[in-house]
């Protein structure tokens, strides 16, 4: 049964040093709200999974939240590098970071094998190329009724799934539309699961008999943060910040802006700091 | 009479024309979606664009920022998850052509967007695969589009993150991939094939106002041209103008 909780109460019971976390959505529904609740609550050697980092992870890697990051993607999606995790790999800056690197393929197979309670996924990837010769934990099976050769990845079972969705109803049953990523796996992958989301209603107002609602007893806790997701979007809610993607390139490109950015809107600030961008399309 | 175009433009619409409206494709962000919207909006009405956020037949009227921009779910004729994606999709077969990009590529058309020099210990970090490594070996057949230079058209790869026809051009038989891989290179300066013997990528056309040596200069490798080469029609007014009008609409877009 979830609880409704704040972000801040969420984070501080469900969120342990040296926890593994995953916290998704491919490019819609990315949970910042709570990635900065995590920076402000000063969570420490996290082992973080995302198969694009985003800025998201750029912020609190940044930050000192991390010591390993698990992924398959690690730029600014259209605009370039994410700085702050190149300055951990390649400076140990603002400490050291261990990698542990994917395709897509491999962890979205590995996001469903965990939520189908398998050790392992197994699929036709990662054919000629160096990416097994770097991550021990890329091995191979051979099919016992083609022996056809197949790549095999360790099923992924987070700590912790940090996930934005669209809305809760008063029971705590959640709702994702639009481009839905690996989020329902995630959730059901998870030990435990914290899910934002930009408001709780009366009615999901499902738009479709076949759209994903994860029931309230998948579910830890849930906190509502409307704006939750900026820079990143929510599907019917806001759009995309393009722009503010574009300028994160400047501000994290060098760690005295970085800081300051990270101080005057993520340390200095609450989650309600997410309201202003919350505001409904038309 | 054509108008004037910048080398980015003749390869956006080069890589365009590629593209049949029969074909399924999958999207790589950057290059490759410019020249698939283009191809979209010209001459392939019908081609089925498919970007790894899960978005199928998708007919973004601004170009995304990412993959998974809004307006590519709300134009598609369906959204999966994507596990589904890669499981179904991709791995299931369903994809003609994968249209991707790259930081650095060799004369058989392995790409590396992983790391420059050692792994562990990196000069430059670059993103890493993404989809690219199981989508060069799923699709039927990979176009690559990438502006050349030295620093990308490189003799060899410090890491492979997805295949081509393998490090001496065989290993990808050998490893008994039956897909077709890279079948075209379009760049700015040409568009390569792979040679029918050796899987070398040759060039078969040069565009319009381009050297032979300055194509030679642009690239890390003794490079090999086809016993035909012939030259890339120019732009057409049509294509300049709807690549221009997505390009301007797309800027607008994402300043606001």
């Amino acid at each position: 049964m979830a609880q409704v909780l704040s972000l801040h109460d969420a984070v501080a019971e469900h969120v342990r040093d040296g926890d593994t976390i995953a916290m998704e959505g491919f490019t819609h529904l990315i949970p910042f709200a709570a990635g900065h609740e995590i920076i402000r609550q000063k969570r420490k050697r996290l082992t973080l999974i995302r198969m694009t980092p985003d800025l998201i992870y750029d912020q609190m890697i940044g930050m000192g939240c991390a010591e390993k990051l698990v992924f398959s993607w690690g730029g600014n999606p259209g605009v370039g590098s994410t700085h702050r995790i190149r300055d951990a790999i390649e400076n140990g800056w603002p400490n050291a970071l261990a990698i542990e690197e994917h395709s897509h393929a491999g962890m979205a197979n590995a996001y469903e094998a965990g939520a189908a309670n398998l050790p392992f996924a197994a699929f036709r990837g990662y054919i000629g190329v160096d990416l097994p010769k770097v991550n021990p934990r890329i091995k191979s099976i051979t099919c016992p009724y083609t022996g056809e050769f197949l790549a095999t990845v360790p099923a992924i079972r987070p700590d912790v799934g940090i996930v934005h969705a669209l809305r809760a109803d008063r029971d705590g049953n959640v709702l994702l539309e639009g481009i839905t990523g690996c989020q329902k796996e995630v959730v059901l992958a998870a030990k435990r699961s914290i899910v934002t989301v930009e408001e709780i209603v009366d009615d999901l107002r499902t738009t479709s008999y076949n759209s994903i609602v994860l029931p309230h007893w998948t579910i830890t806790a849930i906190a509502c943060v409307p704006g939750g997701a900026h820079p990143s979007y929510a599907q019917g809610y806001y759009k995309r910040d393009n722009s503010f993607y574009i300028a994160w390139d400047k501000i994290s490109r060098e760690r005295d802006s970085f800081l300051a950015w990270m101080k005057d809107n993520v340390l200095d600030k609450d989650a309600s700091a997410f309201a202003v961008h919350a505001k409904k399309q038309a | 009479m054509s108008a004037s175009f910048t080398p980015n433009e003749m390869m956006t619409i080069a890589a365009a024309r590629a593209l049949k409206s029969t074909d399924v494709c999958f999207v790589g962000i950057g290059a490759p979606s410019a020249a698939c919207n283009l191809a979209r909006l010209t001459h392939a009405p019908g081609v089925t664009l498919i970007y790894e956020s899960g978005t199928i037949a998708t007919k973004p009227n601004v170009l995304p920022l990412s993959i998974g921009d809004g307006e590519l779910c709300e134009t598609a004729l369906t959204t999966v998850s994507v596990p589904e994606m890669f499981r179904y999709w991709l791995q299931g077969g369903r994809i003609t052509i994968g249209f991707i990009g790259g930081a650095q590529i060799d004369r058989f058309a392995n790409i590396n967007t992983t790391v420059v020099g050692d792994y562990h210990k990196p000069k430059v970090r670059l993103p890493g695969g993404g989809g690219a490594p199981e989508i060069a070996t799923n699709c039927g057949e990979i176009f690559i589009t990438m502006a050349m230079g030295k620093r990308a058209f490189v003799d060899r790869l410090p890491f492979i993150t997805s295949m081509g026809h393998g490090p001496t051009g065989v290993e990808r038989q050998k490893l008994g991939v039956r897909s077709q891989g890279p079948t075209k290179l379009i760049t700015d300066l040409c568009v390569l094939e792979p040679d029918a013997a050796t899987n070398e990528m040759t060039v078969v056309s040069i565009h319009p106002g381009v050297t032979r040596e300055a194509i030679q200069e642009n690239c890390g490798w003794p490079i090999r041209f086809s016993a035909h080469v012939v030259e890339t029609p120019a732009p057409t007014e049509e294509e300049l103008r709807v690549l221009r009008d997505i390009q301007e609409r797309t800027r607008r877009a994402h300043a606001a």
